[in-house]
C-alpha cells in the first residue's frame, strides 16, 4: 500500500495519470455544470421568503465549500510534503492556492450581493464572515510566503508550516454559526439532521457543488504538470516525452 | 515508518494543536465579543453596555408592529420567548422583515427602556423550500391543530 502510493507520488508517475484525471473531470466538470445551471436558473422553485434571490445560494455555497476543502486539501498536501519529503505534494499545495483564493473572494462577493438585499446590508463584522475573510487572507499569505522565499524547498517547507497552522481556522468558519450568535443562518446541507432543504434545490446545488469540484481537480493537475514539467527539465523521462513528441510531429 | 518522519509527524502535531489550543483559549476569553447580538433577556436584567451601541438580536413579536403616521417611524417588539425589548426604528426595513422573522437591530437604550435603532437587518433561517411547499405546511399544521388539539407539536 505505501509502496503503491509511494510510486504514484512520483513524478514520471505521476505525470502520467494526472494528465487522464485532468480531461476526464474537466469534461464531467462542464456536464455537471451546464446541467447544474440550467437546474439552478430554470427549474427550480423561488424560496417561500426570498424570492428568486435564493438562486444566488447555487454559486454562494458551492464556492464557500470549495474554498474550505481547497485549503484542507493544501494543508493535507503540506503535511505529506513536510513528512514524507514527496516533491509532487509541494507542486499540488503550490497550485491550489490561487484556485482556492478565487473561491473565497468568490463566497464572500456573492455573499454581499446576497446580503444585501436578503439581510440589508452589503458586509456585517459576525463570526461567519469575519472568519471567512480571515480564510482568503490565510491564502494570499500562503501566495505571497512562497513567492517571497527565493529558494524553492525553503518557501514550501515555510509556507507548508503557515498552511497547517491555519487549519484551525476551518473549524472555526464552519461552526462559527453554531458556537456564536451571527447573522448568517446555521447550515443547511452539512448537519447531522436530514437537510432543511427543497429536494428541487438540492439537486442543482450538488450539481454545482460536485461541477465545482472537477474544476478545481482539473486546473489543479494542469497547473502543476506545468510546475513539474519545467522543475524536471532536465530529467531523463521529460527529455524522453519531448523527444518523443517531437518525433511523433516531424513524423506528420 | 522510519523515526525521522515519526518525529517530523510528531513535531507538526504538537505545533498546530498548540496553536488550537492557543486560539480556543482567546476565542472562549473573547465570546462575549464575538457574539454579534445580546438577547432580550440580557438587555432587560441589564447585561448590555450602558449608554453605547450595541446590537439586540429576536423575533419580532406578532401583531407588534406599530406605524405612526405617514412617515417611515416604526416600532416593535424583539423576542427571545422568556422577555422582550421595544425596539423604535425611523427608516426602510429590508424585504424580509415580517412578523414572526428574526431581526438584529443596532442602536441605543433610551431613558425609558425602549431601544432606538439606526439599524435593522434581516435574519433568514436555513429552511429553503417553495412557496407551495410553506403553503402546504402552514395549512396542515392548521388542521392537524384543529383535527388534534392535544396532539404532539
Amino acid at each position: 500500500m505505501w509502496a503503491w502510493l509511494h510510486r504514484l507520488g512520483s513524478p514520471k508517475r505521476f505525470y502520467g495519470w494526472s494528465g487522464a484525471l485532468a480531461r476526464w473531470s474537466g469534461w464531467l466538470s462542464l456536464l455537471l455544470g451546464a446541467a447544474g445551471l440550467y437546474y439552478s436558473l430554470f427549474d427550480s422553485p423561488p424560496d417561500y421568503q426570498q424570492g428568486e434571490s435564493v438562486r444566488v445560494m447555487y454559486v454562494h455555497v458551492p464556492a464557500a465549500w470549495l474554498s474550505m476543502f481547497i485549503y484542507m486539501s493544501i494543508a493535507a498536501a503540506s503535511l505529506v510534503s513536510l513528512v514524507w519529503r514527496i516533491k509532487v505534494a509541494d507542486m499540488v499545495a503550490a497550485a491550489s492556492a490561487p484556485i482556492g483564493a478565487w473561491f473565497t473572494f468568490l463566497a464572500l462577493a456573492t455573499g454581499s450581493l446576497w446580503g444585501k438585499p436578503m439581510w440589508g446590508t452589503w458586509w456585517i463584522w459576525d463570526a461567519r464572515l469575519t472568519s471567512e475573510l480571515i480564510l482568503l487572507f490565510l491564502y494570499l499569505g500562503y501566495i505571497g510566503l512562497l513567492a517571497a522565499i527565493e529558494e524553492r524547498d525553503t518557501a514550501a517547507r515555510a509556507a507548508a508550516v503557515l498552511a497547517l497552522v491555519g487549519v484551525v481556522n476551518i473549524p472555526i468558519i464552519h461552526y462559527s454559526v453554531e458556537w456564536w450568535s451571527t447573522l448568517h443562518q446555521g447550515a443547511t446541507v452539512t448537519k447531522f439532521d436530514k437537510p432543511s432543504i427543497d429536494l428541487d434545490m438540492l439537486r442543482p446545488l450538488l450539481l454545482m457543488a460536485l461541477s465545482a469540484t472537477l474544476f478545481y481537480v482539473t486546473v489543479v493537475m494542469r497547473l502543476a504538470r506545468c510546475e513539474l514539467l519545467e522543475r524536471e527539465r532536465d530529467s531523463q523521462w521529460v527529455r524522453a516525452l519531448v523527444d518523443e513528441r517531437q518525433g511523433g510531429e516531424s513524423a506528420r | 515508518m522510519n523515526p525521522k518522519r515519526r518525529n517530523r509527524l510528531l513535531i507538526i502535531a504538537l505545533v498546530v494543536s498548540g496553536v488550537g489550543v492557543a486560539v480556543a483559549l482567546a476565542l472562549v476569553a473573547l465570546n462575549e465579543n464575538i457574539n454579534l447580538f445580546y438577547s432580550p433577556t440580557q438587555v432587560v436584567r441589564g447585561e448590555v453596555p450602558q449608554g453605547h451601541t450595541f446590537r439586540v438580536g429576536g423575533l419580532v413579536r406578532e401583531g407588534s408592529v406599530r406605524r405612526e403616521g405617514q412617515d417611515l417611524r416604526v416600532s416593535f417588539d424583539v423576542s427571545d420567548g422568556a422577555h422582550t425589548v421595544t425596539v423604535d426604528y425611523t427608516g426602510i426595513l429590508p424585504d424580509l422583515f415580517r412578523e414572526g422573522q428574526g431581526i438584529v437591530a443596532q442602536g441605543k437604550m433610551n431613558g425609558n427602556g425602549r431601544f432606538v435603532a439606526d439599524q435593522v437587518l434581516a435574519k433568514h433561517d436555513e429552511n429553503y423550500m417553495p412557496p407551495e411547499v410553506a403553503d402546504a405546511l402552514k395549512k396542515a399544521e392548521q388542521e392537524g391543530a384543529v383535527a388534534n388539539p392535544h396532539g404532539p407539536q
